[in-house]
């Protein structure tokens, strides 16, 4: 399973790039992109909506089940993938390309540090 | 948990598994959509060891079986089947099943997993004379083998073995026993066989290249096909003419039957309410069992989806539920309500493929 170096991820799989100044993007793990199997429907949040580290803001949908997508860091949301609204087909097949998912500018970048790194994930999804 | 004779493979073969009426079953293996695509378009093969299989047998039981079920089991002959359901005394459905003629003194019922106790002490508190009934479900594994190729997969397969018509049943040397019938709305047929043999006979499907699916796919399946499913668009509360199953009901077959009563009021009076199919018309969630469904300004609850799903076919929202009659006009449109927003929605001609 795909778990890049770079990115940070949450008990929950979602995986935060902090690497930009202004906003941290967010988007889904390989490893969860597979276990939701065919993503069918994405739900997205709206941008300026400010969101807590642990709130659910979006759903994400494939034909059997509709699961909620949790922010992995506080702050507003400042853009969306509003592709993945017509056609959700990238979070399956590039979840940390094509299938990012919102950006997120940091209320409190600190809160990075505390999201596993990518070797602390891969022990927990191996 | 029961675990199906075929629970090793299902786990070779990289299966999500989830419990289903008291089973750990297959939901899928590679995706729905490729599984369900796989049926439509070739072949699929779905473990439903879980299914049910009584079988009834003495010089009583055409008589008998034709005051316990609907249809009119005396038009049957030898190595023919049909649909049929076993109602309560109100009319409301207690299992949807399908009995097979062996001979006239032997009849075999194929019984929804959930409701084989249930199934089975309705009939043994009700045993006609001259009728024993016996519970052969712990002695199959079965398999279900769907879509346009697999009758030429299974005459390449066993070409000494000639399949069953549709909806018939034959019985061979070895104790398997094929079926024409299915849950998908494809050509294809349901093999029960011994648990010892049942895993030779799947692998060798795989090996001619029939896609194994799983029950996810077997719900998408028999959506688009209108097909309801026992606990979701059959139960107790609703009668088979509400449900639309009225072909399977003969009102008018020599013997009484349980529950005839409340059909014959319902169809001499008319419905009040019925089961109608409804697509989603625009850009939506995937509707799912349980959902609301709303008037088209979405002010008003008219009903909840009874069944639910994306259609990998059609690729948009599908499903059912039980709606006043006057609302079942194809054409009628409607909502649902997904969490907080409401999408437009329209009743429409079944089925929906």
């Amino acid at each position: 399973m795909n778990v890049p170096d770079d990115l940070y991820f949450s008990d929950s799989h979602e995986w935060v790039d902090p690497s930009s100044p202004e906003a941290a993007s967010v988007g889904i793990s390989d490893h969860a992109q597979a276990e939701l199997t065919d993503v069918v429907y994405l739900e997205l949040p709206e941008v300026g909506r400010t969101v807590s580290k642990g709130e659910a803001v979006a759903v994400i949908e494939s034909v059997k089940a509709a699961n909620d997508i949790y922010a992995p860091v506080s702050g507003e949301i400042v853009e969306v993938n509003e592709a993945l609204a017509e056609a959700p087909e990238p979070v399956n097949e590039d979840p940390y390309g094509g299938g990012w998912m919102f950006k997120v500018k940091l209320a409190n970048s600190g809160e990075v540090e505390g999201l596993m790194n990518a070797a602390a994930y891969r022990d927990t999804i191996s | 948990m029961k675990l199906s004779p075929l629970n090793d493979r299902h786990h070779q073969l990289g299966a999500r598994m989830a419990p289903f009426a008291g089973w750990n079953m297959p939901i899928q293996y590679v995706g729905i959509i490729a599984e369900h695509q796989a049926v439509r378009e070739k072949g699929g093969i779905f473990d439903i060891s879980h299914m049910g299989e009584l079988e009834v047998v003495g010089p009583g039981v055409v008589r008998w079986l034709n005051r316990i079920l609907t249809n009119d089991i005396t038009s049957l002959v030898d190595g023919q089947g049909q649909y049929t359901l076993m109602l309560n005394s109100s009319g409301g459905v207690i299992d949807d099943l399908i009995v097979y003629r062996f001979s006239e003194e032997r009849f075999f019922l194929v019984v929804n997993a959930a409701r084989i106790q249930k199934d089975h002490n309705w009939l043994i508190s009700r045993l006609g004379e001259e009728c024993e009934l016996k519970d052969r479900s712990d002695e199959f594994g079965a398999v279900a083998v769907q879509g346009p190729e697999v009758v030429a997969v299974w005459n390449k397969m066993e070409p000494a073995r000639a399949l069953p018509e549709r909806n018939g049943i034959v019985e061979y040397d070895d104790g398997v026993v094929v079926c024409g019938t299915g849950y998908t709305g494809e050509d294809g047929f349901e093999l029960f066989a011994p648990v010892e043999t049942i895993v030779s006979w799947f692998d060798r499907f795989i090996a001619e290249g029939v896609t194994p699916a799983g029950l996810g796919a077997r719900d998408t399946l028999r959506l688009e096909k209108c097909y309801p499913l026992n606990g979701s668009d059959l139960d107790e509360e609703h009668t088979p003419l509400e449900a639309g199953l009225g072909f399977f009901v003969k009102l008018d077959k020599p013997s009484d039957f349980v529950g005839r009563e409340v059909l014959a009021y319902q169809r001499a009076g008319g419905l009040k309410r019925k089961l109608a199919a409804i697509a989603m018309t625009g850009k939506a969630p995937p509707v799912r069992h349980g959902y609301e469904v709303r008037d088209a300004d979405g002010e008003s609850i008219l009903g909840h989806l009874s069944s639910g799903s994306l259609s990998p076919s059609l690729g948009k929202g599908i499903g059912m539920a039980y709606l006043d009659v006057d609302l079942c006009r194809p054409g009628t449109e409607l909502s649902v309500a997904v969490r907080d927003r409401i999408f437009p929605a329209v009743v429409v001609k079944k089925p929906f493929i």
